[in-house]
């Protein structure tokens, strides 16, 4: 019998809405969230299995509201004793804290809605065999390894399957199912006392809704070879200048640059100065709102949760708010921040729908969904035709940013100068640095709709709590005029 | 019965007949990782989040023809319930040993050690804790995350072997804020953290927070990017350190050219003679057993005088490169990191510091040239600039890009003489456990760049 690649233990029945009338009598007002999420992780290297692994997530999250405030308890005992004890530890916390609560709580933060959202895919997991696939990112890792100065070449699949309930006692039931994939295909290139790194996009930046379907093998394949390729180029290349140049930015780094300077700055619950003893503040004021010219009359970022296949797209957050496409920056004017309705309350300013937990172990906060650059005029001939002496920088290898989201430096595995409007030389070691307001009025050009692209990550970090969650960035090519641009070395 | 006995019994009781399930050529271990933890964040002194959190994780490693499966599963606490998901998993990867290439590095702890260890502890009562946190939020802007409660890490596996560990403990890791005169916000970072809860000694951390905070309350100095000394503060290198677990001390890392130290691997170059980093696991903060079960040596000299001594080593690497190995975590990562301590006295720092800047904290570090050891992070929170041994002012934060050897090799001039002992504060998927152990150091020179 073949073996395909999904799994399906066995598992308790689990009724989120029996739960919620299990639990009624310990609150004023209760909801559940229930999370269960497979992620497996399969993983070759050098032509050899690395690792194939399932990870299991399912438990439930409990809010329970005594006198107007909240309290959370979070467990993977399902039965009925361990969730209503789950509930009268969040009931007594919340008895607890009243005294020393930062806000109220109201339920209207909790839309009463019912609604549903099913994962899509044209291949789901159960249509593709263990083996096959396995022996294509064997293969991926033998196509990475062009000559032997490969001495890494890894291939690895993410797939993810996730159910999401949540019920609350006044009406909420939302339920959702996701598919996803992420990829990740690297080369590591020595010779000479040299060492270069090439992935496809970055090492996590390949991360879209979908199943197997986004596993184009033969194209994948020939990428991998591209990808070996360049990281023998990248043995041989000069460093990157030190020097004020224009840069152009592919959309696998402008996923990095939106995410630091723009995602994380515009977050409500930064602004209100939750995140300041972990991921910091904000330079971002309530009073920049409507404001600021965060930009170039060239920069337009929605929050998009409906783009179709990007990471993070979503019908509702996990308060239950349903959520819509939203401009937080037009013609370089910053409208919106990034918080769902406890801090869009607590700030009286207009937000999103993004309050997002990483699973059923921890509570939801002001996360990014999916963040994109929406699309300009420029094709990459006028972009490129436009700059006299710069730098083209793919796929994000370096990040670092200051608590406020001012001084960045982030870094690129792979670049080429352009002199004259043309693609010159490959550099290795490419790296800039600038300041996030001043670099944002720098847009000069930004690409068309034909080379708007959709990456992610699975991995931003925030909240105490530590939470990772999933985000998704979209953008075309950007040119950014004079920019500190520099190379590596000791 | 308390949730370390309920998560023994169920791993024992797990363990047991799953155990009993498997034939001849089937190997099988058992991870647990267990936390009942209480998370309270704060802002401005108030409570922003409670949330309990009760989790029992569940791993099974399966061996069998030559390949290898891992499955991990959240416990629902009943037995018959979890057996069934075991059993479930067993079958599964009964079948996909069958479908999967052969996987050539696999390995198998031989020797059937035991252990078990629990350290008991006195957590805060939650209206004390309040108490304190809300006259605090009185007089300064406080914010920050309380984590208290039971973590347990056990493994089993077929052949006998049983470790646990298992602790009470919390940290209250915060940060106060103020505005200075110039309007800019400025914060301090206090870390409390232990097994046993006394009142006396958060309420003395808080105070030496205050005292701290106020000598940002003057007008900023705002410094040029360029070169200065700098004296860090032991959380500013612990921050560096921990760097160090992301490849750079890994065998494995170097031999798929990973690594940030590989000139110093290959003796290329040097480090100070003042400098000494080692696993150390008499720390006590930390298992010594790895997930396999294996049990590393309870000290490990890493880098000695500036001289690489050993790189960590799992099993796996170990066969691969056939190379003794030293039971590492499958990252190869510190679990466990023990800077020694040189001859500068606390109270001397700033007269040896003479002229430059104090680092109190360092934010957002990550390499920026991984093949150089180099690295970019910012400054954060209490960093000052000092003339003549004084504290003038406080500084606006800076961004810097710079080596590792040349930060613990050419500029070190001094180590301090007194460590500090840090807990691990994160708590991503469950809480950490571990900590580490470092003093500060003094540089001669370093690289700021924005």
């Amino acid at each position: 019998m073949t073996v395909s690649l999904a799994i399906e233990p066995k598992l308790t029945d689990f009724d989120p809405l029996a739960a919620l009338a299990w639990i009624r009598p310990e609150a004023d007002w209760l909801a559940i969230r229930y999370v269960h999420e497979n992620t497996y992780r399969r993983c070759a290297r050098n032509g050899r299995p690395e690792e194939n692994a399932m990870h299991l997530e399912r438990g439930v999250m409990i809010e329970a509201m005594v006198d107007g405030r909240l309290a959370y308890a979070a467990t993977s005992d399902l039965s009925r004793e361990g969730v209503i004890q789950a509930a009268r530890r969040a009931a007594g916390d919340a008895r607890a804290t009243a005294g020393d609560r930062l806000a109220d709580f109201s339920p209207d933060w909790r839309p009463a809605v019912q609604g549903c959202q099913n994962a899509s895919s044209a291949a789901w997991l159960d249509s593709t065999s263990l083996a096959e696939f396995s022996d294509r990112l064997i293969q991926a890792t033998q196509r990475l390894r062009v000559t032997d100065d490969v001495v890494t070449a890894v291939a690895e699949a993410v797939l993810l399957e996730t159910e999401t309930r949540y019920v609350a006692s006044h009406g909420t039931d939302v339920a959702q199912r996701f598919l996803m994939t992420w990829q990740h295909f690297g080369a590591i290139a020595q010779a000479g006392g040299e060492t270069q790194s090439r992935s496809m996009n970055g090492p996590t930046a390949r991360c879209v809704q979908g199943g197997m379907e986004t596993f184009g093998w033969d194209a994948l394949l020939d990428d991998c070879q591209r990808v070996g390729e360049q990281a023998l180029e990248l043995l041989q290349a000069e460093n990157c200048p030190d020097e004020v140049l224009d840069l152009v930015l592919a959309p696998d780094q402008m996923l990095l640059q939106i995410h630091e300077s723009i995602g994380h700055p515009l977050e409500l619950d930064r602004i209100l100065g939750d995140e300041r003893n972990y991921a910091g503040w904000s330079f971002v004021k309530p009073e920049d709102f409507g404001r600021l010219q965060y930009g170039s009359p060239l920069m337009n970022v929605t929050f998009d949760p409906s783009l179709t296949g990007e990471f993070a797209a979503y019908a509702y957050d996990d308060g239950g708010t349903p959520a819509t496409r939203e401009y937080l920056i037009r013609e370089g004017r910053l409208l919106r921040g990034l918080g769902g309705l406890e801090s869009q309350s607590r700030l009286g300013l207009p937000g999103v729908a993004n309050f997002r937990s990483a699973s059923w172990n921890r509570a939801p906060i002001d996360r990014m969904g999916n963040i994109n650059l929406e699309p300009g005029s420029a094709s990459m001939e006028e972009i490129m035709g436009s700059v006299r002496r710069g730098i083209s920088m793919e796929a994000n290898r370096s990040w670092s940013i200051d608590d406020y989201r001012n001084k960045f430096q982030f870094g690129c595995e792979y670049a080429r100068l352009i002199e004259d409007g043309r693609l010159t030389r490959v550099l290795k070691n490419p790296n800039y640095r600038g300041i996030t307001v001043p670099f944002w009025q720098s847009l000069a050009a930004v690409g068309k709709a034909d080379s708007f692209k959709a990456y992610g990550t699975p991995y931003c970090g925030k909240g105490e709590p530590n939470q990772v969650i999933r985000v998704g960035h979209a953008s075309p090519p950007c040119l950014f005029r004079a920019v500190q641009v520099f190379g590596g070395g000791a | 019965m308390s949730f370390v006995q309920t998560s023994r019994e169920l791993l024992d009781g797990l363990g047991n007949a799953v155990f009993g399930q498997l034939i001849s050529g089937e190997e099988l271990t058992l991870n647990l990782a267990a936390e009942d933890q209480h998370y309270l964040r704060f802002n401005g002194g108030r409570v922003r989040q409670s949330t309990r959190v009760r989790q029992q994780r569940l791993a099974l490693r399966y061996q069998a023809l030559g390949r290898r499966v891992d499955f991990t599963f959240d416990l629902s606490g009943g037995i018959a319930a979890d057996l069934e998901t075991a059993l479930s998993l067993l079958q599964r990867a009964r079948a996909e040993v069958t479908a999967l290439p052969e996987d050539a590095y696999l390995t198998v702890v031989e020797q059937v050690e035991r252990g078990d260890v629990h350290h008991e502890g006195r957590l805060p009562p939650l209206d004390a804790l309040l108490t304190v946190i809300g006259e605090e939020g009185r007089s300064a802007d406080f914010t920050g995350l309380y984590a208290g409660g039971t973590q347990l890490r056990a493994t089993r596996n077929s052949r006998g072997l049983r470790h646990v560990f298992s602790t009470e403990n919390f940290f209250v890791d915060y940060s106060l804020y103020t505005v200075n005169a110039a309007g800019e916000n400025k914060a301090v970072k206090g870390l409390y953290a232990g097994r046993h809860w006394e009142a006396g000694q958060f309420l003395e951390s808080l105070r030496r927070s205050r005292e701290r905070l106020r000598l940002l309350e003057g007008v900023g100095r705002p410094l040029e990017p360029g070169n200065y000394r700098v004296y860090f503060a032991p959380a500013a290198v612990d921050a560096i350190i921990a760097l160090f677990s992301w490849g750079a001390v890994s065998y494995s890392a170097w031999k798929k050219g990973d690594s940030a130290l590989m000139k110093l691997i290959e003796d290329e170059v040097r480090l100070s003679p003042l400098f000494s980093l080692s696993e150390n696991f008499a720390l006590g903060l930390t298992p010594r057993f790895n997930s396999l079960g294996e049990v590393a040596p309870e000290s490990l000299s890493v880098i000695e005088q500036g001289r690489l001594r050993n790189l960590l080593i799992n099993s796996r690497t170990a066969r691969e490169y056939e190379v003794p190995g030293n039971a590492a975590e499958v990252g190869e990562g510190l679990r466990s990191p023990d800077m020694a301590t040189g001859t500068l006295p606390e109270a001397n720092v700033l007269s040896a510091l003479d002229n430059g800047l104090y680092i109190g904290n360092l934010h957002y570090l990550n390499w920026s040239d991984l093949q150089h050891a180099r690295i970019t992070g910012m400054t954060r929170y209490a960093c000052f600039w000092v003339e003549n041994g004084q504290i003038v002012a406080p500084i606006r934060d800076l961004r810097f890009d710079e080596t590792l050897y040349r930060i613990f090799g050419s500029e070190l001039e001094a180590v301090g003489a007194t460590a500090e002992w840090i807990m691990r504060t994160d708590t991503y998927h469950q809480r950490s456990v571990g900590g580490s152990r470092v003093p500060g150091m003094l540089l001669r020179d370093f690289r700021f760049t924005l």
